[in-house]
């Protein structure tokens, strides 16, 4: 069977990229990876209005974005983050090739409520692009892992289907059962934050995050481990009324 | 137990409807009764009023008016959390859920005939029964202590006034002083409970007491994250704790309450305040309906139900299912298994696969939590467990400072799942 590496799984599915698209096998991989002239071109586009980066590189409306490989999400002691992003960052979530390319390929999925306002970058090769170019500004880049391809399982099957899976509310009503220990049907975010009323793609992509360990949580990372598509989607299916 | 005191009647409407209602008409709706309405009874009540929509006729009977949740108590004693917000009362099961809530004690259960008598004379028929009635002490587990003594030396291991009087002694310890707790032999609720406990005295004390000390005495060898409390206590509490294990005699303690004295490997020592939490059983009306085999009643791993009767169904504390911990998380999510499975059987509704998990979080110092957890599936015999995680040692403050705030939105978070 061919095996696509998680990683453009999954970007392809926070991307929210409905034509399944022929995935590059592994050993394609570091020539998928992307040309860092050409993300320079793509941040000075999309990022550089925000971000600064380089020598001399400064906090400005965004973090600035050196040495960002390795770094803590939210781990600059002189910006302020988003409660969402600083509770990631305390949560443990630190910037790989992985983690970066969830959360530009759509930044809220992988860290519900960050200021990022930007809507996300669909398009595969571009974050490739980007990537690289960040990676030619983080500490010795020809050293960092792209991550090691065994930590986390691959998932060759996330795709359109499962994003548009028919949620059985019914089911999710039971399965919920074991979420309102911690998250409250009202609504209420005190300390865990609510997941009611959300639109279900967002939901799924979250739960998704978390099953593949690109969210960190130990909690979250065991409960949506033990869930299926079909569960993970009659769940989104079943919170989602509740917010209503 | 006090079988005399005075019955209250929660929605005194509601329960005389009930039961004042024909034999014939009562056929109309199955009827389920509750015992206990504690983390796991008052769970399984509101689950089955909520998703039979009426269908089904449910009965709480619960002799408190006012429940204290044990979760969350050491909180109380360290200073974190107030009384008040320990207390739920069953307003809401009764006026939302339509629940009878029956404040009474339950006495009996005739499996035959299929009721339960009260202490307050009601013999109330049911076709599936809950038993959830937490747990009881084993009597002469720690020679020289009964019930009596309680006022004395507080178990303070069921919540309420037991848990204010213990806090009073600690804060009104002598300088200096011994504060003693004789720590449960295995199975008893909430593994890391006693630990939790030790923390936040041993925080209280090195407030206002500094050169108190804390004394563990425990016959188990190993106990629930124990390196992680150890780290905790040397580095918030260095040289306060002071624990003997079995091999030193932790396993033979006798205790005097007339004198304030406890001996350990026979020697006598004074002590200032002392904690005794006992060796514990299933609450006791599991045993009297004959549903307990030993201490705990035994259960089938897929739904709860007693493996003595299958018209009954035991959770929480008082049952024997394998891996889960005794605690409230764990007794919540058994409760709703328990729903499911008892309206499948009374009114035909889609019946799920089993699922369940626990995580029990315990504050060691101001800001610094730990949490351990696991899943759970049916295995062929019992309960067992498919994944797990616990906190590390050596985490930063702000992971530490991030759990406790999630352990108290697990609070409210579970307390609106219990009470509605
Ligand atoms: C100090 C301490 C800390 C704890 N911390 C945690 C924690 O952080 N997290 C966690 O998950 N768990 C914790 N626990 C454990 C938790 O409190 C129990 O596991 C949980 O309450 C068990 O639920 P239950 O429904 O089985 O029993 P209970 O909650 O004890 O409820 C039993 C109810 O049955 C009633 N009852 C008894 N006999 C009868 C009768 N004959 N007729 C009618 N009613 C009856 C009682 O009045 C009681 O209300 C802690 C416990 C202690 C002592
Ligand atoms: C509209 C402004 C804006 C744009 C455009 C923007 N960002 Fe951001 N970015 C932010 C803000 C604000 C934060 C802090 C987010 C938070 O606290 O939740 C952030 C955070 C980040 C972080 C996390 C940094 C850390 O310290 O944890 C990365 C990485 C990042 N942005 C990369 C990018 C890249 C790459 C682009 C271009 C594709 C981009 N951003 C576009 C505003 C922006
Ligand atoms: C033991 C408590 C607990 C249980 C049970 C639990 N969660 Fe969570 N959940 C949390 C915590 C804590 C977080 C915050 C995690 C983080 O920081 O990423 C969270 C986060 C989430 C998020 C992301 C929210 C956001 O704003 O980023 C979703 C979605 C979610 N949970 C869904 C679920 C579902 C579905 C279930 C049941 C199958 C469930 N949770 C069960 C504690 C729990």
């Amino acid at each position: 069977m061919i095996q696509a590496p998680r990683v453009l799984a999954l970007a392809t599915l926070l991307a929210g990229a409905f034509a399944a698209p022929a995935l590059p096998q592994a050993a394609d991989r570091a020539e998928a990876l992307g040309d860092p002239a050409r993300g320079l071109a793509l941040y000075r586009r999309d990022c550089a209005f925000c971000h600064q980066i380089g020598e001399e590189a400064q906090n400005a409306v965004g973090p600035h974005l050196n040495r960002i490989f390795d770094r803590g999400a939210g781990a600059l002691e002189d910006f302020r983050y988003s409660a969402g992003l600083a509770r990631m960052g305390d949560d443990g979530l630190t910037w790989t090739y992985e983690t970066l390319d969830a959360y530009l390929a759509n930044p809220r999925a992988l860290v519900s409520g960050t200021r990022m306002s930007y809507r996300g970058l669909r398009d595969e090769q571009g974050r490739h692009d980007l990537i690289a170019f960040l990676r030619a500004n983080s500490d010795q880049p020809q050293n960092i892992p792209e991550s090691a391809p065994t930590a986390l399982p691959r998932q060759p099957d996330l795709s359109a289907e499962v994003l548009a899976l028919e949620g059985d509310e019914e089911y999710g009503e039971y399965l919920a059962a074991e979420c309102t220990t911690c998250h409250q049907r009202s609504g209420a975010d005190a300390g865990i934050p609510a997941i009611v009323g959300w639109p279900p793609q967002d939901f799924v992509v979250a739960m998704h995050a978390y099953k593949q360990g690109l969210r960190p949580h130990p909690v979250m990372q065991m409960m949506a481990g033990r869930l299926d598509d079909e569960q993970i989607a009659a769940l989104a299916a079943y919170f989602a009324t509740l917010g209503e | 137990m006090t079988l005399n005191r005075r019955l209250f009647l929660a929605s005194a409407t509601a329960v005389t409807a009930t039961l004042a209602a024909p034999a014939v008409l009562g056929q109309a709706r199955p009827r389920v009764i509750v015992i206990g309405g504690g983390a796991g009874g008052a769970t399984a009540a509101r689950y089955i009023a909520k998703d039979s929509d009426g269908a089904i006729d449910v009965t709480l009977i619960e002799p408190t008016r006012q429940y204290y949740t044990c979760f969350f108590s050491n909180l109380y004693l360290g200073g974190f959390w107030e009384y008040e917000n320990l207390g739920h009362s069953y307003g809401t099961l009764a006026a939302e859920y339509g629940i009878n809530v029956l404040h009474d004690w339950a006495v009996g259960v005739d499996r035959d005939a299929k009721t339960v008598s009260t202490a307050g004379g009601h013999t109330l028929p049911y076709d599936r029964l809950i038993v959830a009635p937490g747990i009881d002490f084993i009597e002469g587990s720690v020679p020289g202590w009964d019930v009596s003594a309680q006022d004395v030396m507080p178990h303070a291991y069921k919540a309420g006034s037991q848990t204010q009087l213990l806090k009073h002694q600690v804060e009104s310890m002598r300088e200096g002083g011994t504060f003693a707790m004789v720590a449960p032999p295995n199975p008893y609720r909430c593994p890391p409970g006693p630990y939790e406990r030790v923390s936040m005295v041993a925080h209280v004390l090195s407030q206002r007491n500094p050169t108190a000390k804390i004394l563990v005495l425990d016959p188990k060898e190993s106990f629930s994250k124990q390196g992680l409390f150890e780290e905790g206590w040397a580095r918030h509490y260095s040289g306060m704790i002071e624990r003997i294990g079995p091999d030193f005699g932790g396993d033979a303690v006798e205790v005097r309450p007339d004198s304030m004295e406890i001996v350990v490997d026979g020697e006598v020592q004074a002590v200032d305040v002392c904690n005794v939490i006992p060796a514990q059983k299933a609450g006791r009306i599991a045993e009297l309906a004959g549903l307990t085999d030993g201490n705990w009643a035994p259960v089938t791993p897929t739904d709860m139900r007693s493996r003595l009767d299958e018209a009954c169904f035991v959770l929480g504390d008082a049952s024997a299912q394998g891996a889960m911990p005794k605690s409230g998380f764990s007794a919540n999510s058994q409760a709703k298994v328990v729903a499911n499975a008892v309206r499948a059987d009374l009114t035909g509704s889609r019946l799920f696969p089993a699922r369940y998990s626990n995580t029990c979080w315990s504050l060691i110092a101001p800001e610094d939590g730990v949490k351990v957890g696991a899943s759970y599936e049916p295995g062929a015999d019992q309960i067992e467990s498919v994944s797990s995680f616990v906190s590390q040692v050596g985490e930063d403050a702000d992971l530490r400072r991030r759990t406790y705030e999630e352990s108290i939105g697990w609070y409210e978070g579970i307390c609106a799942d219990i009470f509605g």
